[in-house]
């Protein structure tokens, strides 16, 4: 009996494996995780930690109500368990590219999902870019939601970050794609087609007839993020009114801060609540960036790689779609050239970075990464939290490194870092 | 009687830990032979759980052939609510050890019918065979479990509507508000506790020197509970230097110099210099 669940468990990885029953599979066992600290009610704090059939349990209740206790008890040696990472903002990796890869779509989200469960992403919103209405139509029927297995993170929906965005902050979007909401949201839905797997949309709240669209896009329950944009305060609090409540990759390709007009980076202190994802990789914000939307609006915070194809490649050249790409370090550039081509950092070390260039308490840093994304999605009861009743998606961390040990979804071990031991 | 006067509440929360670990040890517990514990929450008995945790982890004690039958819990607050005593006794003691769910009772303040639920506590406890060893606290005005002052000394598990004093007293635990308070709590009796073979007190700190002094210096009295246990054929006080500060010097001394008998009731294999009054169970 218990060779399956050994098949299912590494021993090796942990310090020690208790089995109190003879229970089959660690799907149906009642799994207890004790000598760690977990992040639960915004602390760390000494509890076990206890799983059956993918959900958190409330041991109490198992014990008095139920009058059961653990069938398989896990010593983790004062290990850290937080809830998975969710990553709402990733425009592919490992190569692929959700926008540009268009003929393979479904492989692509494979790849991605099951690539990103080696640092510690167990829900991720896969992103696609300013494209043309034939992208969408053909890519966002298939990228609705799947629940996450061994085989790969939970797909919640798309992020659609464009084209309704403006011009003169495209970054790195292809100028002949951006659009305006000439037909209000006609206009969006000519582009987008079905909107039914889409979760986010980053839009500039400066085009004519933002205002409208923003409050459809609400009734839908899509989350409206202001991004690309040019938008001062002003516009930027309107649409907060009508219904936005995210910010894209903060500092980046929006106006920056100002004291008479502090543009979107002002809306950090609009009065309401707000969210804003923010890349902490190290090269695409300053530290001190990072530590100033830190002390300004800790609540908000939202950890986002805004990865591309070449996160999770070697260092070197890398013959992407039509381009050659060059990794270096944390970079990634057009090869010859400076022009930074994306973000290339994955979701556990803009954590680890996050937290250094802060100061901040790990508690911050793991909220950042989990609970905050969750609210931002309204999906904080079941995801990004180890709260009784919750998805049973969490991480095992080395106390110290804050390396990934291992990554669990539903209850079930789907990665394990050989690298680390507990 | 037998008054153990020890330093301090670290010393109190060990020597009644060691006192717990013999009893149970000695007992030589099986599948057709449970030791049953009579079990208090509060913030006296904390030390002495603490320990037992330690002694259990350190394989020198198991729960698995242990009943326990917890004393008390308020009506109608819920069992996750961090001031109920299910939740003290989970996370403070049951969840560290290795006692079968079924064989941990605690009386259920939520329970249809309250009147019924202390009736079958009363069965569970006979069925069990009765508790061998009952471990108390008190409070400041003697009462033992729930069994405020005025209390009859006879009286069986039932439904207690809680004195204002005790409300005003753990509106700290419940935001300061004293409407949030329970206003009510089943309780064991004190006859329920008289019951047991052997019977622990723990009292500990200056603000409880007046009820140990009315414990053990004055008559039965209902309006002190407690002293009811001065007619037990086996009763173990055990409290620190501060609780004796009401106390009459010639007690303390006469109980002190009795201190070198007490420690053998925690040795394991105690060694007799004034012959066998060693038992355990024997009273003064």
């Amino acid at each position: 009996m218990k060779t399956t669940i050994s098949n299912e468990l590494p021993s090796s990885s942990f310090p020690k494996i208790t089995h109190k029953s003879s229970a089959t599979s660690l799907a149906s066992a009642i799994i207890q995780f004790t000598d760690c600290l977990i992040l639960r009610n915004h602390q760390i704090v000494k509890a076990d930690l206890v799983v059956q059939n993918g959900k958190i349990l409330d041991p109490q209740k198992l014990f008095f109500n139920s009058k059961r206790k653990a069938d398989i008890v896990i010593s983790c040696n004062d290990a850290i368990i937080a809830p998975g990472f969710i990553d709402l903002q990733i425009n592919g990796g490992f190569g692929v590219d959700f926008a540009h890869d268009t003929e393979s779509t479904e492989e692509c989200v494979r790849k991605v999902a099951k690539g990103i469960l080696a640092h510690g992403v167990t829900a991720f919103c896969p992103t696609l870019v300013t494209s043309p209405p034939s992208v969408y139509h053909k890519v966002l029927p298939k990228l609705s939601f799947r629940a996450g297995d061994s085989e790969g993170a939970t797909v919640l929906g798309a992020h659609i970050e464009g084209p309704f965005i403006n011009i003169k902050k495209k970054g790195a979007h292809a100028d002949e794609h951006i659009t305006e909401f000439y037909e209000g949201f006609e206009s969006v839905k000519k582009m987008y087609g079905s909107l039914e797997n889409v979760r986010i949309v980053t839009l500039a709240p400066e085009l004519e007839n933002s205002g409208s669209v923003i409050e459809k896009f609400v009734l839908e329950k899509i989350v409206v993020s202001l991004g690309h944009s040019m938008a001062d305060y002003e516009i930027g609090e309107l649409a907060m009114k009508r219904g936005a409540t995210l910010i894209t990759h903060l500092f980046n390709a929006m106006q920056p801060f100002h004291h008479r007009d502090p543009g979107l980076v002002g809306l950090l202190k609009a009065g309401r609540p707000i969210f804003y994802g923010i890349i902490s990789d190290g090269v695409h914000t300053h530290p001190s960036a990072l530590r100033i939307a830190h002390c300004t609006h800790p609540e908000g915070l939202v950890l986002v790689t805004d990865a591309v194809s070449a996160m999770g490649l070697e260092e070197g050249e890398h013959h992407i779609g039509e381009k050659c790409i060059a990794i270096k370090g944390k970079e990634a550039t057009i090869a010859g050239t400076n022009t930074l081509c994306g973000s290339i950092a994955t979701m556990d070390e803009c954590v680890r970075f996050f937290k250094e260039a802060t100061g901040c308490s790990l508690e911050e840093a793991l909220e950042a990464a989990t609970l905050h994304p969750a609210q931002v999605l309204g999906i904080d009861k079941t995801k990004g939290t180890l709260n009784f009743g919750a998805d049973a998606d969490f991480i095992i961390l080395h106390p110290k490194s804050l390396q990934l040990h291992s990554t669990w979804i539903d209850g079930r071990l789907v990665h394990s870092n050989p690298e680390v031991s507990l | 009687m037998r008054l153990i006067i020890l330093d301090d509440v670290d010393r109190v929360a060990e020597w009644s830990a060691k006192y717990v670990l013999k009893r149970i040890n000695d007992f030589k517990p099986g599948p057709d032979r449970y030791f049953v514990l009579g079990l208090p929450t509060g913030g006296t008995p904390l030390g002495m759980y603490k320990k037992l945790i330690e002694f259990h982890k350190a394989g020198k004690l198991s729960f698995k052939y242990v009943k326990t039958f917890n004393m008390d819990e308020y009506v109608g607050l819920p069992q996750d609510h961090p001031e109920s005593y299910h939740y003290y006794m989970f996370y403070n003691f049951l969840q560290h050890i290795d006692i079968e769910p079924e064989n941990a009772h605690i009386l259920d303040g939520n329970a249809p019918d309250l009147q019924k639920e202390c009736e079958e506590y009363e069965r569970k406890i006979q069925e069990a065979g009765g508790v061998h060893l009952f471990i108390g606290g008190i409070g400041p005005d003697g009462h033992i479990a729930f069994n405020e002052p005025g209390s009859s000394l006879v009286s069986r598990t039932r439904v207690k509507t809680l004195a204002y004093e005790t409300l005003e007293a753990n509106a700290r635990f419940f935001g300061n508000d004293i409407t949030k308070v329970p206003q009510e709590a089943l309780t064991v009796g004190v006859g329920t506790v008289m019951d047991a073979k052997e019977v622990m007190i723990l009292i500990t700190g200056s603000h409880k020197a007046y009820a140990l002094y009315k414990a053990i210096e004055e008559g039965v009295n209902h309006m002190w509970t407690v002293s009811a246990f001065q007619q037990h054929p086996h009763t173990i006080i055990v409290c620190d230097e501060d609780a004796t500060n009401e106390l009459r010097v010639k007690t303390v001394k006469y109980f002190k110099a009795l201190g070198e008998v007490h420690q053998q009731l925690i040795e394991s294999n105690p060694v007799s210099k004034k012959g066998s009054v060693l038992s355990g169970v024997k009273g003064d």
